[in-house]
């Protein structure tokens, strides 16, 4: 796929007329899903697909637009000259952008991930075998993904990779399920086994009698997926320095009044140590890593390149929603075998659910328990608990509520699919948080 | 209306199998944002495939593909079919089995004003001089005007001599205002995304988008001083562009036939609904009437035929309160026994088709809005829907609005910041005391209901008055 979009780059390239440039960034997919309902199969499917946005410069004026390629050269070619005419109608309507910025150095690169992801239906029937007698739902998406740059400058860059993605969760009854997840760039069927043994397991310590409790205030413990669902809140908006300078921004007392987090708080963009591209669509690279809070201290935001002309700054390569995609929490010390006896009389989370903000400009988030949640007394797991909706501020969450961060973290891959197959994921600990609110 | 040239390769790929059909999608996207006086990046976006579905022994598999040649549409009917063979001896029915509808009909968005009529440079006039008009004080600290169309043409292909046709336009115009005063921001917007519908230009003066601006900039100011929305149990007036999330959240999902069935409790969740509630579960009032409506031909998701080529008709889901039928297409209806309608959709021909909300509404009362206000002695006017979460069961919700004004003794008081409630879905309903009438009645939507796995975002459409609950939990801010 990359020589046929370096072909495609240079049919454009050759189309244009003096003064114009043109920046291109593609970004596709052929994989294969497979949705288990019962331990049995719902859906099963293979999707190739391949979008390419263009966008044609000429000065200060600029036009985007986006079209999918059918992988036949002849139609392919036609599609983007097609395209490029379009747009090229569209500048002589339109002002000057004074916030146009696009990357004129050229910095060219290319990697590729190495993997070995195995035939799909093959998984699909080991994971049919090995489910018999659980209740056993989710998707396996699995294949290979692709980003590209090029612009008419000859910048080029590439990045490839392949993995596969198992997102499933065990039902007992009604909404008393595990979630876990097998995720990787070869399937292990013994690391796969060993996930579902322990899903199992932790099961059964789903069949007891469930306990409900009243709104209040309570120590949780978040377990690292748990803790995603509020990293992915922070990521809307927390890092963006357009919201930050429009306001909008949850961290807005950090920036504003000088709040901080606790020391021990500290988060980046890891984009070296992440699996998204290290390029964005208008060719600027991404630093290897972001400090974003630094021990309880705002600091860098993501800066997107029209951000960046708009607000005077240099860019940091940032896409154009300025969100992290590859958000890394330093660990804390917390062990493992800490985790119960810290928690002591508490809740035990696995998962959050469904959060959004009750009020943004504090940081105040709302959100439900899901999956395996259970009361913790003097350290020891007791009993399931029903679900209940939490609402809390993410300062206070990271500031003088947070007991401890834990030594171990994990990286969760996204199992995103809303139009493709996301490339984002997150490095977390777990995280013990005292009078987490309670309310319904 | 498109040319032979995708039945024709329909015609010539379809392999020899106990069902095949294909669903071919044509899309455009345009949209434009004025964004503090400046015009930001057009959008363009146009986007061409296919799926491909295939039963056959038993099982199913679906392919999808941009390449349009023979061997394109060839190689995904052939990857469809191992699928459906390699799964056969582990699926959730016998798909086989399924009667799958082979009809043929077409529909088309009633527009008149249409996208085009209107020049690229006239709609960046017409958005500059609405974003030029948002900026009324110093404490306006962003502010956007913007248009967004999409056109989209679905031709849907059954061995059996199926063949639909349907050409589905819309618009939605959008205004947003944000006020900041040092660690207070407030943002109003035009409906926020809740103002889509199949209509051409003509809907910019039906929905009032000209003239709207001055309004929300002054209710954006106007929450910067407000004090907090009080907490506690008060009498909750809801305006129809907050009812569009209501009726959402903890009606449209929980009566979502793959959910009952327990398709989506990996992700989107369960229900609290199960089967035998239907015909005997007691949801709401006797004032809640709630249609599943693809008639309503200017409402975002109407439709003649759902994805899986059923013929789509207006159908009571809820009726004086009590439950009646569950939101399912062909194939859940087959795996549950139950009755459903014609829901089955998808978002593009990435993704294959699942039970969806397509207009789900509530039918009108007999109450105005002057009279419903005039009941309340002590209660909470919320408008425009800004934060929305509820539980996997789709019962303990939270929902935020933009905009809360009290009700006391009668009438519309004291303006109040950060307006939220939370209720149960199961008890919620009940406590429905009135229906707005026909003159409180809107016609909205929204362009992004997630859901599925693989994960698709649809447009879901939503016609409510206003309507009044009592003894809400209501509550403000930090």
């Amino acid at each position: 796929m990359q020589q046929y979009f370096n072909q495609l780059a240079a049919t454009a390239t050759a189309a244009l007329r003096p003064r114009e440039v043109f920046t291109a960034f593609v970004s596709g997919e052929d994989s294969d899903f497979c949705r288990f309902n019962g331990a049995k199969v719902r859906q099963a499917g293979s999707v190739k697909q391949c979008k390419l946005e263009l966008r044609l410069i000429d000065g200060r004026r600029n036009a985007q637009g986006e079209l999918s390629l059918s992988g036949v050269r002849g139609e392919d070619e036609q599609r983007v000259l097609h395209m490029l005419g379009l747009l090229r109608e569209q500048l002589k309507q339109l002002p000057e952008d004074p916030y146009l910025l696009y990357a004129t150095e050229v910095h060219s690169s290319e990697r590729r991930q190495i993997s070995d992801i195995p035939d799909s239906a093959e998984v699909v029937s080991r994971i049919v075998d090995q489910a018999k007698g659980v209740d056993l739902v989710g998707i396996y998406a699995s294949g290979s993904l692709y980003r590209g740059f090029a612009n008419s400058l000859g910048q080029r860059n590439w990045f490839e990779t392949a993995n596969f993605n198992f997102d499933f969760s065990l039902y007992l009854r009604a909404d008393k399920a595990v979630k876990t997840g097998y995720a990787g760039f070869a399937w292990d069927e013994s690391a796969f086994a060993a996930k579902l043994a322990t899903a199992k397991a932790q099961l059964a310590v789903l069949d007891q009698p469930v306990r409900s409790i009243t709104p209040g205030q309570y120590r949780v413990y978040l377990a690292p997926q748990a803790l995603a669902e509020v990293a992915e809140m922070l990521s809307w908006g927390g890092f963006s320095l357009k919201a930050q300078k429009t306001k909008q921004t949850p961290l807005l007392k950090m920036i504003e009044a000088g709040v901080r987090m606790a020391p021990s708080v500290t988060m980046i963009e890891d984009t070296a140590g992440g699996s998204a591209a290290d390029f964005n669509d208008l060719g600027y690279t991404k630093p290897a890593q972001v400090k974003l809070i630094d021990a309880g201290v705002y600091r860098d935001a993501l800066i997107s390149p029209r951000s960046a002309q708009e607000y005077g700054v240099a860019t940091n390569g940032a896409g154009s929603d300025e969100s992290p995609q590859s958000l890394s929490l330093a660990a804390g010390s917390l062990s493992d075998e800490q985790i119960l006896p810290t928690l002591g009389d508490g809740i035990y989370l696995n998962n959050l659910w469904y959060l959004n903000f009750s009020d943004r400009p504090a940081g105040r988030v709302t959100g439900m328990t899901r999956f395996a949640s259970f009361w913790v007394d003097h350290g020891e797991i007791k009993q399931p608990l029903n679900v209940m909706r939490f609402d809390e501020s993410i300062l206070r969450l990271f500031g003088d509520k947070l007991v401890g961060l834990t030594a171990k973290r994990e990286l969760l891959p996204s199992s995103r699919t809303y139009g493709q197959r996301s490339l984002e994921g997150v490095h977390l600990p777990g995280a013990v948080i005292d009078d987490f609110s309670l309310t319904l | 209306m498109l040319d032979g040239r995708i039945k024709k390769l329909f015609n010539e790929t379809q392999p020899q199998v106990d069902f095949a059909s294909l669903r071919y999608h044509r899309d455009s996207e345009d949209s434009a944002t004025v964004r503090q006086d400046v015009l930001q990046p057009l959008a363009t976006r146009r986007d061409e495939g296919v799926m491909v579905t295939v039963h056959h022994r038993g099982g199913t598999g679906y392919g999808a593909t941009s390449e349009l040649t023979e061997t394109g549409i060839r190689a995904a009917f052939a990857r469809a079919t191992a699928w459906a063979e390699r799964t056969a001896a582990a699926t959730v029915t016998d798909f086989s089995r399924l009667q799958m509808p082979h009809l043929q009909g077409t529909f088309r968005s009633p527009i008149k004003q249409p996208w085009d009529s209107l020049s690229l440079g006239a709609k960046v006039e017409l958005l500059t001089t609405l974003s030029r008009g948002l900026k009324a004080s110093a404490k306006i600290v962003d502010w956007s005007a913007s248009l967004w169309h999409q056109r989209s043409e679905r031709l849907y292909l059954t061995s059996g001599g199926g063949e639909i046709y349907q050409d589905f336009d819309r618009l939605m115009p959008m205004l947003s205002v944000t006020a900041n005063d040092g660690t207070e921001t407030a943002t109003r917007t035009f409906g926020r995304m809740a103002i889509c519908r199949q209509q051409g230009l003509e809907l910019l003066d039906q929905s009032g988008f000209r003239t709207a601006g001055q309004q929300i900039a002054e209710e954006a100011l106007a929450l910067l001083v407000a004090p907090n929305c009080p907490a506690g149990p008060r009498d909750l007036l809801l305006s129809p562009d907050q009812m569009v999330l209501q009726i959402h959240e903890s009606i449209g999902h929980p009566l979502e036939l793959d959910r009952i069935l327990g398709d989506e409790r990996n992700y989107a969740g369960t229900s609290f609904v199960t089967p035998e509630m239907f015909g005997s579960y007691q949801y709401g009032s006797k004032l809640l009437n709630v249609t599943f409506d693809p008639s309503r031909a200017e409402q975002t998701a109407s439709f003649a035929f759902d994805d899986e080529g059923r013929p789509a008709e207006r159908a009571h889901l809820i009726k004086d309160g009590l439950l009646l039928r569950p939101l399912g297409g062909t194939v859940s209806q087959a795996r549950s026994g139950m009755p459903g309608v014609a829901n089955s959709r998808a978002d593009s021909w990435r993704r294959p088709a699942i039970d969806r909300m397509a207009n789900l509404n509530i039918e009108p009362g007999s109450s105005t809005l002057a009279d419903m206000i005039a009941g309340v002695e002590r209660g909470v006017y919320m408008r425009t829907n800004c934060s929305w979460s509820i539980d996997d069961s789709r019962n303990k919700f939270q929902f935020g609005c933009e905009w809360a004004q009290l009700i006391e003794d009668g009438r519309l008081t004291q303006v109040v910041k950060k307006p939220n409630y939370r209720g149960i879905s199961a008890s919620f309903w009940r406590s429905l005391k009135q229906v707005g009438d026909a003159a409180s009645f809107e016609v909205l939507g929204t362009p992004y209901c997630g859901k599925g796995e693989p994960n698709q975002a649809v447009f879901v459409g939503h016609a409510t008055p206003a309507c009044l609950f009592s003894d809400v939990d209501v509550f403000g801010g930090e």
